[in-house]
């Protein structure tokens, strides 16, 4: 950060020769949060490799492969420039989130998702394409998540949450929009999890399902809650900058802000 | 807008150690996902990983290297895209 700090300063990427009290702390707060929880060993949060039995991981690649594909299609369709700065914030801030391990009142670490703004800017397919890359890069350099237990990882962080969270903007931003977008984010944040829970009590129902849903929803959702809020606090906070400084181009998304 | 994103900034900062403090109470802060792996070795004991990693980081270190990387690289991402509007 020492390095980067003098280039703001100079208006290297402000043209206003004051520090902004707000951009600045986006991205440092960002990556302080980020700095505070790497204190080795740190540890990951989705079904780690080779957890899941054969049988259910042809499942997830089934159910989820189609959906990430047609997410690429739609990706590549997109010519206008503004979509495409969008498309890389949103990127971007799954990538972000993804890293960072927070602490949970249960005493366990978790990791925000950061899927809510991209369900809530293109919606539930796109964001699928955008989640199987972050979660290939976390399989294979990371050892977080697996290969082998990517479709079902695609499927919670990059289906079912996202989906959840455009659900809920679509629902919530008739009334208002700021608790729409905190919303969003929060439940896209823990359906995401939930899902988890359950793709993983399928898999091992021991003696009953309900039982081993409980558990690792106890588990799981409990942990995440926390850092569901925090993630919908920050989300409202990005949002709210976009709206004021780029509301024309989010209209012209088809995001409806006002 | 300014004082609105910097109150949810510290909102934020506030949970976080609000979070950490309780959780540190609670357990030793370990990755949930090594949890479920102890809870599926419980419900279904005769499971055995069938696959492992292609790759793993050599040591925690390598690993938070790696993670502070795609941190970085997410957040240089958020700051060259929302620097570079506002400066229109």
């Amino acid at each position: 950060m020492a390095e980067i700090m003098p280039l703001f300063r100079e208006g290297h990427f402000y043209s206003s020769e004051e520090v902004d009290l707000v951009r600045v702390p986006l991205v440092v707060l960002c990556s302080v949060v980020g700095l505070l929880c790497f204190t080795p060993p740190v540890y990951a949060m989705h079904i780690s490799e080779g957890f899941l039995p054969p049988l259910w991981c042809g499942v997830y690649f089934a159910l989820s492969v189609p959906l990430v594909l047609l997410g690429f299609l739609q990706v590549r369709r997109m010519q206008d420039s503004h979509a495409r700065m969008f498309l890389a914030l949103a990127g971007a801030y799954i990538f972000l989130l993804s890293a960072l391990k927070l602490p949970s009142v249960t005493g366990s670490c978790s990791h925000p998702t950061g899927t809510g703004l991209s369900g809530i800017l293109f919606g539930p397919v796109v964001t699928a394409f955008l989640s199987s890359l972050v979660l290939l890069f976390q399989a294979l350099f990371l050892a977080h998540g697996g290969i082998t237990t990517l479709g079902a990882n695609i499927l919670s962080m990059g289906i079912a949450g996202p989906f959840t969270g455009f659900l809920v903007f679509q629902l919530l931003r008739r009334y208002r929009l700021t608790p729409a977008v905190f919303f969003a984010a929060f439940t896209a944040d823990l359906a995401t999890y939930v899902v988890t829970s359950f793709q993983l009590a399928l898999a091992f129902p021991g003696r009953s399902f309900l039982f081993s849903f409980a558990r690792f929803m106890s588990l799981f959702a409990v942990t995440q809650v926390p850092l569901a809020v925090m993630e919908g606090l920050l989300t409202v906070a990005l949002f709210e900058y976009l709206k004021t400084r780029m509301g024309a181009e989010l209209t012209r998304l088809g995001v409806r802000i006002a | 807008m300014k004082g609105k994103i910097l109150l949810l900034f510290l909102c934020c900062v506030v949970l976080f150690f609000v979070s950490l403090r309780l959780g540190q109470h609670q357990g030793d802060l370990a990755g949930a996902d090594e949890e479920a792996q102890a809870i599926i070795q419980e419900i279904a004991p005769d499971f055995s990983p069938w696959f492992s990693p292609l790759w793993e980081p050599p040591s925690g270190e390598i690993e938070t290297l790696i993670f502070a990387l795609q941190a970085a690289t997410g957040g240089l991402i958020i700051g060259y895209i929302l620097g570079k509007r506002s400066t229109h």
